[in-house]
Parts: structure tokens; C-alpha cells; sequence
């Protein structure tokens, strides 16, 4: 679409400004011409007259221009009227006059060091007190397991087989390719340093303890925290959004009951199978590149692990793993229960729930390692 | 330019899968009028309006708008012409990140060469056309009511001075209040700007305040006329809507104030 220039010819008649307009004064044409009419100077004129006889369009933007010129020409003191232009112009122009209401602008840049002071302290108050209403709600939730595990009756058995499903077996396959991968590469490394001391037959003892102890449930738990904990998150926070959980309580239900438990409870069931299976995997994976790379037959990488690794390294992976869930499932229930009325808070959420779960794994991974070193297993 | 058909709309199909919304539908509107578009619930009255608007891809059929056809147009072209008209959802959909004159703003500063002074001045007259105070300029959405949304809404559909409007259900969710008095907007604006607007609406008074004609969603097509011709029809869900207790209502409200008619 070719859009015609809008034309500008401003010039003195004897003691009248002439400024004729022609083309199409719209929105999408106009570009210089207001600083060229916002620069007329009357230079000793009286009187100015505006021409709109030329013009072929004009809309608001145009009609603007055409006021505004004329209310500055005013100010400075000269007469000014419009000549031509049919009567929808003049209308036009009269209701972009009659609408001539300046807003506030917008409010002044503030010192950006307060403002990075503002923002830490706010965070800060922002963080403890979801901090505190996360302990808050890890003693609600406890209390509340406590009660359901004592009247096992009030556990909603389908809505845990469901999640249970969601949580565990549809998580199978990625789960068992991660630990796979995960212990091939602790082979390989192991290989390689190893060797050059000639000990790669204790290949088997690093792959056995870092998949056993740390890397199958920890690697399993942020998996689990990526794809469950979010999920939980998504899924009570819509509900919150179509005031569903509050439909539950006026129906005398209690939101914690329903649908915090099972979630809580499925995860705790799972994640210890799960870590199982990812132990198993990532024992499978470092064991096939030692086939490999080092050939060490399966028969030797099971004799060496089991001469050279304790049981207590299988278990200590295998405990770790329902307090983890725990902490999954919980931060991902309340912070769905966190979401206020807006789609927006939902994503917002999502993404916190990740994070918190992910950390709050890791902290505790981290303490759970000194605890059992002082233990000395 | 300033008669003849702003949109034409003729065999239109559109469906979902299987499921078909529309089957041979025709129809169009003329420069200056407003149309309205109502039908019952399911019927496809904003799936029309997406259809229209470039936002949904026919499957069969013509919608020409502003004289060029949306469904051979490449897709430049096609945004080119979507700065010809402005749409208002059904809750304003303004940025939410952006304040209100930023949002009016936003597609000032994509499509023009205005001038960083001229846009802030065509910014405050879009926010006393659409009638809200010049405080609500420096709000953000979540500041603002659901009546106010819809007014920054409207005012950034007007950021460009489109010819055509297309308003999806603009009294939804407003007080009886707030709606007359957004009704009463969009007529005036429509007058002082000489705009084309296809409204869909549920509400039967907006319908009377507002409307030149109104198409009836029926059996995948549209039946177009003005409301007195359409009292006529005798299909059973015309009859029931626009002679039902709330249509006798909104009409003996339309009654009264006169002058709100056919223009």
C-alpha cells in the first residue's frame, strides 16, 4: 500500500500565515511533519489561516496536528481560523479538540541504587516469608499424613493409583535412560583416570558409589521435581484459578485431604521404586563400558561390587528417597495452593515450585552426605 | 471510500476436526454500520470473528475485507491489512507488563513514524476518546477494573486509527451501569470517527442500543437483518430470543430512549 506524503506549505501573506495542507494527514502517513508545524514561525504575522482544502484523508492523528497548530498559533497571539475541508473534518477536528486532556506523564525514574536496595529488601521480606509459611505447611501436611496413615480409610485410593501412575510408571523410560547414561559416564571417566594407575578394576567401586549413593536417587529426585512437583503445581493452581478448591471446601471437603495426600503419598511410594530402578540402570550402563572399554566381564563387575561395596550405600540411596518425595510433593502442593486468581500465577508458580523442590533437594542431599560420614557408613 | 462493503464473508466453512461451525455461511458489512452477531451458546459467534480477523483459517470459502481476500493473502500482506482494523477481546487482553499508555503506545511505535512527542499526545487523546481519566495513563492492567480494561482495551484498539472495530461480547462481565455507558461509547466513536464495527454480544440491550443490523447464528449460517425484520423470522430461537422476557425488556428500555435506533 503506497502511502502519499502528507503536504506542508506554510508561508506569509502579507501579515497572514498561510499554511496549506494537502494528502493524507493519517496515523500511518504522518511522520516529519509535526516538528515541521510544531517550527512555525508566525515572524510577525497577525493572523494565520489553516487550509484544509487539499487534504484527501485525515483521521485523529491528522486532526491533532490540524488543532494543535492552531491552538499554538493562539497562544502566541495571532487569529487564527480554518479554510476548506468538508464538514466530517471539521467534526473530526472538533472531537479530537474537545478531547484535548493531557495525562499525567510518566513518573520519574527513581535512584537506582534505592531502587536495588528496594528490590533486595522486598525479596528478602518476600523470601522469609514464604520460608515461614513453607514451614507452616510442611507441619500441616505432616499432621495431616499422620491422621490418613492412622485411618487408612480416608486415603483416596484411585486418586493415588492415578498419581502413582503419573508420578512412576509414565516416568520409566526417561528415568531409566538418564541413569543408563549417567552410569556410562562415570565409567568412562573412572576408566580414564584409573587406568593410568592400572586400578580400573575399581571402576566397578565408582560407579557402584556414586550411582548407589548419590547419583541415582539424586539425579531420579530432580527429574521427579521437573515433571511430578511442577505438574502438582499446574494442576492445583488451575484448580485454584477456576475456584475449584473452593468448591471443595463449601461441599465440606477438605482440599488438604483430597488432593494434597494422595499426591504426597503417591510420590513417597514411588520415588523409592523408582530410585531402585535408576540404580539398577546406571549400574547396567557403567557395567556394559567396562564390558568395553576395560573387559571386565559381568561376572567380574558383579563380584568386585559386591566385595567392594557395602549394602549400606544401596540402602543409604534407598532412604533418602521418600524424604525427598515428601519435600517434592509438598513444596509442589503449596505452591499450587499459593496461586492467587491469574493464569500468570500459575507459570509463576510452576517455575518456583521447580527451583525450591530442586534446592531443597540438594540441601538436604548435602547434609544427609556429612550425617552419614560422621556415622561412619 | 465511503460506501459499499467493509467485509464480505461469502460461503464460508469452518470446522474442527469433524465437527463443523459453519457451512455455506454469508454475510457482510457495510461501510459506517454496526453489525451485530449473536446466537446461542456453541454457535460460533467468536470463532466468526476470529475467522474474520485472520485469526482462524477457513477451510472453505471467500472473507474479503477491506476489499482484499484474507484467505489468498500472504501473510505480510495480511498483517498490513490487520493494522487497518482493531479488535477489543473479551477482557481488554492488554499486555500486562505494560501500563496503560504503553499499551496504547505499543502499536503506535511498531506501525508508524510518529514522532516520540506526537505519540504521547495521540496517547491521551485515545484515553479520553475511550473515556478514561488521565490518571488510569501510568496504571498497569492488574490496577485497573474490569470496566476501565475494557475502555484501555478499546483505546488501544483505536491506536491506529482503524477503520473497522471488532468487539468480542464488550458488555460481558460490565454492571448494567457500566455497560449503557459503554454502549453509549462505542456509538459515539463510531459516529466521530465514521467507523465500521461488527460486535458479537449476548446482550440484548447493547444489541438495541448499538446495532444497525444483527446477524443471527442459525444451523451453521447467519440470518442478517435489522431487529424489527428479525422479529419477523419465524425460526423457533429467534423468536424466543428477541420476544423472550429479557428481549421485551430490552426493547421497552430501547423504546424510551430514542434516537439510539438505526442511523
Amino acid at each position: 500500500m503506497a502511502a502519499p506524503a502528507p503536504r506542508l506549505d506554510a508561508r506569509l501573506d502579507g501579515a497572514c500565515l498561510v499554511v496549506a495542507l494537502g494528502g493524507r494527514w493519517t496515523t500511518q502517513a504522518i511522520a516529519g511533519e509535526d516538528a515541521a508545524l510544531a517550527a512555525l514561525e508566525p515572524a510577525g504575522a497577525m493572523q494565520a489561516r489553516i487550509e484544509l482544502g487539499e487534504i484527501d484523508e485525515l483521521d485523529t492523528t491528522g486532526a491533532w496536528l490540524v488543532y494543535r497548530t492552531a491552538r499554538e498559533l493562539r497562544r502566541r497571539g495571532l487569529e487564527v481560523d480554518l479554510s476548506g475541508g468538508d464538514q466530517e473534518q471539521r467534526d473530526l477536528i472538533d472531537t479530537v479538540a474537545a478531547h484535548d486532556v493531557p495525562c499525567p506523564g510518566p513518573p520519574p525514574p527513581v535512584n537506582p541504587l534505592v531502587t536495588l536496595l528496594l528490590r533486595l529488601g522486598k525479596a528478602t521480606v518476600e523470601v522469609l516469608a514464604e520460608a515461614r509459611d513453607l514451614v507452616n505447611f510442611l507441619g500441616h501436611t505432616t499432621v495431616v499424613l499422620l491422621r490418613s496413615l492412622a485411618r487408612p480409610r480416608s486415603i483416596r485410593l484411585t486418586s493415588l493409583v492415578s498419581h502413582m501412575e503419573q508420578a512412576g510408571l509414565n516416568a520409566l523410560p526417561i528415568v531409566g535412560l538418564m541413569s543408563f547414561l549417567i552410569g556410562m559416564v562415570l565409567a568412562y571417566q573412572g576408566a580414564d583416570q584409573l587406568a593410568r594407575f592400572g586400578a580400573q578394576i575399581f571402576t566397578v567401586n565408582l560407579v557402584g558409589y556414586g550411582v548407589l549413593r548419590e547419583m541415582g536417587i539424586l539425579l531420579t529426585a530432580i527429574l521427579v521435581a521437573g515433571r511430578s512437583g511442577s505438574a502438582f503445581t499446574a494442576q492445583i493452581g488451575t484448580m485454584k484459578v477456576n475456584e475449584e478448591i473452593d468448591a471443595l471446601r463449601t461441599i465440606g471437603l477438605d482440599p488438604m485431604e483430597v488432593l494434597v495426600i494422595p499426591r504426597v503419598l503417591a510420590l513417597m511410594l514411588t520415588l523409592p521404586l523408582l530410585t531402585f530402578y535408576a540404580d539398577m540402570l546406571g549400574l547396567l550402563g557403567g557395567a556394559v563400558i567396562a564390558l568395553v572399554e576395560l573387559d571386565i566381564s559381568f561376572l567380574q563387575f558383579a563380584r568386585q561390587l559386591s566385595s567392594g561395596v557395602t549394602l549400606w550405600s544401596f540402602w543409604i540411596g534407598i532412604i533418602k528417597a521418600p524424604v525427598f518425595a515428601f519435600i517434592i510433593a509438598m513444596v509442589g502442593c503449596f505452591e499450587g495452593l499459593m496461586v492467587s486468581r491469574s493464569a500468570e500465577s500459575v507459570g509463576r508458580r510452576t517455575t518456583a515450585a521447580v527451583v525450591e523442590a530442586i534446592f531443597l533437594v540438594i540441601v538436604l542431599d548435602a547434609l544427609a552426605s556429612i550425617l552419614f560420614s560422621n556415622l561412619g557408613i | 471510500m465511503r460506501n459499499g462493503t467493509v467485509i464480505e464473508v461469502t460461503g464460508l466453512r469452518t470446522q474442527f476436526g469433524p465437527q463443523v461451525i459453519h457451512e455455506d455461511l454469508d454475510f457482510s458489512v457495510a461501510r459506517g454500520e454496526v453489525m451485530g452477531v449473536v446466537g446461542g451458546s456453541g454457535t460460533g459467534k467468536s470463532v466468526l470473528l476470529r475467522s474474520v480477523i485472520g485469526l482462524i483459517r477457513p477451510a472453505a470459502g471467500r472473507i474479503v475485507v477491506l476489499g482484499h481476500d484474507m484467505t489468498a493473502l500472504p501473510a505480510d500482506a495480511v498483517r498490513a491489512l490487520q493494522r487497518r482494523w482493531g479488535v477489543l477481546f473479551q477482557d481488554g487482553a492488554l499486555f500486562s507488563s505494560l501500563t496503560v499508555a504503553q499499551n496504547i503506545e505499543a502499536p503506535m511505535k511498531e506501525h508508524t513514524r510518529m514522532s516520540r512527542r506526537l505519540r504521547r499526545d495521540m496517547i491521551d487523546v485515545k484515553i479520553s476518546l475511550a473515556g478514561l481519566p488521565p490518571e488510569a495513563a501510568n496504571k498497569y492492567p492488574s490496577e485497573l477494573s474490569g470496566g476501565m480494561r475494557k475502555r484501555a482495551g478499546l483505546a488501544r484498539a483505536l491506536a491506529l486509527d482503524p477503520e473497522i472495530l471488532f468487539l468480542d461480547e464488550p458488555t460481558a462481565g460490565l454492571d448494567p451501569i457500566g455497560a449503557a455507558k459503554f454502549d453509549q461509547l462505542v456509538r459515539s466513536l463510531q459516529r466521530a470517527l465514521g467507523l465500521s464495527v461488527l460486535v458479537v454480544t449476548h446482550d440484548l440491550d447493547s444489541l438495541h442500543a448499538v446495532c444497525d443490523r444483527v446477524s443471527v447464528l442459525i444451523d451453521k449460517r447467519v440470518k442478517v437483518g435489522t431487529i424489527e425484520s428479525l422479529m419477523r423470522e419465524p425460526d423457533p430461537w429467534i423468536q424466543e430470543y428477541f420476544r423472550g422476557p429479557r428481549g421485551r425488556a430490552a426493547q421497552a428500555a430501547a423504546g424510551h430512549g430514542a434516537g439510539t435506533g438505526n442511523g
